[in-house]
């Protein structure tokens, strides 16, 4: 099982080689990744570096252009591509269907991941971007249980790629359109799923409310402490009930099913986070370096260890985690 | 101004609702003005009070009274039933399918069938239309988080033999999820939810904690609280060459607003359709992201100064 690190700067991609990476994952700094976040990202001159660096240590590093283009856009993110392969990176991750077309065409050579973007959740759909684009590599949404995981392996024509640890989308992801409903901006459009330049920060007399342009995402009272509104992480009334009615700030991790996911047949571990710091990236990184050693060594007698859990506890959202879809009742 | 070129459909029904008013629904929708009919469970595959032979034979009748009738394909497929029902569906012999799906375009493109690309498949450039249209595309709906102006420029390069169908009205199918929050919503498991989207005709409000209406909640499926809706874009929509306008189900008053924009289509002014139609939704109306704003904005819009923006 290849462990697949994010890094949204150098000093993150150099943590990631250095903590056991396998493989790293970047972005551009524009609209072109999913990540598209204020003062990250690589330019051209940081991609250089970072491709350099990753590969001079016999580790992998992929590039993620996996937003949708429009025919406004279409210029820069053939040019993305066009980028990435004159670099000689190990894979590209993509999801928009046109752009799958022209990167098989135009670099025949060119490794190709499908993103999680791409919404695929079952063989047929892989099948789809196989036959038409050659992929070679499928990551799939955090929806699917773990026996449902098992099903598409078996019948994939791609090694699968699954998310072990990082913050969760409780939707399948490439069709959440929550984002751009109440600012204008999606991860499909534009990169990013809330954005920052719509948040804004509310001190009331009882405590603070998180706005995402202008609509309430969450109130928090004196001593609580307020999270980043994110639109699905948010407490909302239904019913006259007021809770997470969708998802609580949580994060997901996979260490208690490791030995499940690699007895499936799981090729990859992807790590959620390039927007996180390098600090998170070390600590990732090491806690699933070490895990996973330990469960390719013997599966058998695996068991997380409470300091790798304690670790990744304290880089979580909410400081929770969650198995998520991969464990039926979460459902 | 005339709009007459413009067909009406009514959209599959996103909600969970008893039997007999899905056949009481669809046997209006025989006598009213759309010309084409989409039917089957696009949401949950639990929901099954109308069977495939059920949906078939209202296909059947929908036909007979001279409607186009397309078969739609669940959204979010997680279980290996789910796929065996798709093929099942992808196989029917009597209808088109729309795919829900890219693994439907699959099946169908291998089985060399036609079909139409629902609102759930990323078609946004131009790159990826042409393809689909190698594959059997015969009709695509936009994404319904795309505006006007990225409408225009696919319309611009559409291949031949490609309709263009617009998500005219409804709300707003905006997120799937493997969790169902109609059932968390009442504490339940998903795999024991009871059918709890039953008392939910037109799905479960969910509002912030100042109380502005802000999504809906239908089961695996989160949609907008508001109704989108482009009836004063009709004028536009129609200069650019769009085919097909959608009308999504909602448990009242659909038929009405058939006859609202039909009568659009013939000419009939804007204004007092307008006013008409807002009182027949269940909450406000929206229309943002065909003004390529924020999809919940709703406001007259100014089209044209966008255009010269981009």
């Amino acid at each position: 099982m290849e462990l697949v690190c994010p890094a949204g700067n150098l000093p993150s991609l150099k943590a990631a080689v250095d903590n056991g990476a396998d493989a790293v994952y970047v972005g551009f700094k524009d609209a072109t990744n999913a990540r598209h976040f204020a003062g990250l990202n690589f330019t051209d001159r940081t991609f250089a570096k970072a491709v350099r660096y990753a590969q001079d240590h016999g580790r992998k590093i992929y590039v993620a252009i996996n937003t949708f283009p429009q025919p406004q856009g279409f210029v820069r993110w053939q040019a993305a591509v066009d980028q990435a392969a004159s670099c000689a990176v190990d894979a590209v991750i993509m999801a928009d269907i046109g752009l799958l077309d022209y990167a098989s065409t135009r670099w025949p050579d060119l490794r190709l991941h499908l993103s999680v973007q791409a919404s695929v959740t079952s063989a047929e759909g892989i099948r789809f971007y196989f036959e038409n684009f050659g992929i070679q590599r499928v990551v799939l949404p955090r929806v699917l249980s773990v026996s449902q995981v098992a099903h598409v392996i078996a019948e994939s024509p791609v090694p699968v790629e699954v998310f072990g640890f990082g913050s969760l989308c409780v939707m399948v992801e490439g069709r959440c359109l929550l984002s751009s409903y109440a600012t204008g901006r999606s991860p499909n459009t534009y990169g990013a799923c809330s954005p920052a330049s719509h948040v804004r920060w509310e001190e009331t007399s009882d405590g603070t409310n998180t706005r995402l342009n202008g609509v309430l995402i969450d109130h928090y009272g004196q001593g609580e402490k307020a999270g980043y509104p994110t639109l699905c992480k948010g407490r909302f009334q239904v019913g006259g009930h007021t809770y997470y009615a969708l998802e609580e700030p949580t994060s997901l991790n996979t260490l208690s099913i490791l030995p499940e996911l690699k007895r499936i047949g799981v090729s990859a571990i992807k790590v959620e986070g390039r927007q996180r710091s390098p600090a998170y990236v070390a600590q990732v990184t090491a806690v699933m370096r070490a895990a996973i050693d330990a469960c390719l060594l013997k599966a058998d007698g695996y068991r997380p260890k409470d300091q790798w859990m304690r670790e990744l506890a304290d880089v979580s959202e909410g400081s929770q985690t969650t198995l998520g879809a991969y464990h039926r009742p979460w459902q | 101004m005339k709009l007459l070129g413009m067909k009406l459909s009514v959209g599959p029904i996103s909600y969970f609702w008893e039997r007999q008013r899905v056949l009481d629904f669809y046997q209006q929708a025989a006598d009213c003005t759309a010309e084409i009919v989409y039917l089957g469970e696009v949401i949950c595959s639990k929901r099954r009070l109308v069977k495939s032979e059920d949906w078939l034979a209202i296909g059947t009748e929908l036909q007979q009274s001279g409607k186009q009738v397309v078969l739609s394909s669940l959204t979010l497929l997680e279980a290996a039933s789910e796929i065996s029902s798709l093929k099942k569906l992808c196989n029917n012999g009597l209808f088109m399918v729309e795919a829900n799906d890219i693994a439907a375009v699959q099946l169908l493109s291998k089985a060399g069938r036609p079909f139409v690309t629902g609102p759930s498949v990323n078609v946004y450039n131009s790159r990826s239309l042409a393809l689909l249209a190698g594959k059997g595309l015969k009709r695509w709906v936009l994404p319904v988080e795309l505006g006007l102006d990225t409408l225009r420029d696919l319309q611009a390069e559409r291949p031949a033999g490609v309709e263009t169908e617009v998500f005219a009205l409804g709300r707003l199918p905006l997120a799937y999820s493997a969790r169902c929050y109609t059932a968390r919503a009442h504490n339940l498991p998903k795999d024991d939810c009871r059918f709890k989207c039953l008392d939910y005709p037109d799905g479960s409000l969910l509002k912030t904690r100042e109380g502005q209406d802000f999504l809906v909640l239908n089961g695996i499926q989160t949609q907008s609280a508001l109704t989108h809706q482009v009836l004063e874009q009709l004028p536009e929509l129609a200069l650019l060459g769009v085919d097909v306008l959608r009308i999504s189900p909602q448990y009242h008053h659909t038929m009405e607003i058939i006859e609202i924009f039909d009568a659009a289509r013939q000419g009939a002014a804007l204004a007092p359709l307008r006013e008409e139609l807002l009182g027949f939704l269940p909450l406000g109306a929206c229309n943002g992201y065909l003004l390529e704003q924020a999809g919940m904005y709703f406001g007259p819009g100014a089209p044209h100064a966008h255009q010269q923006a981009s």
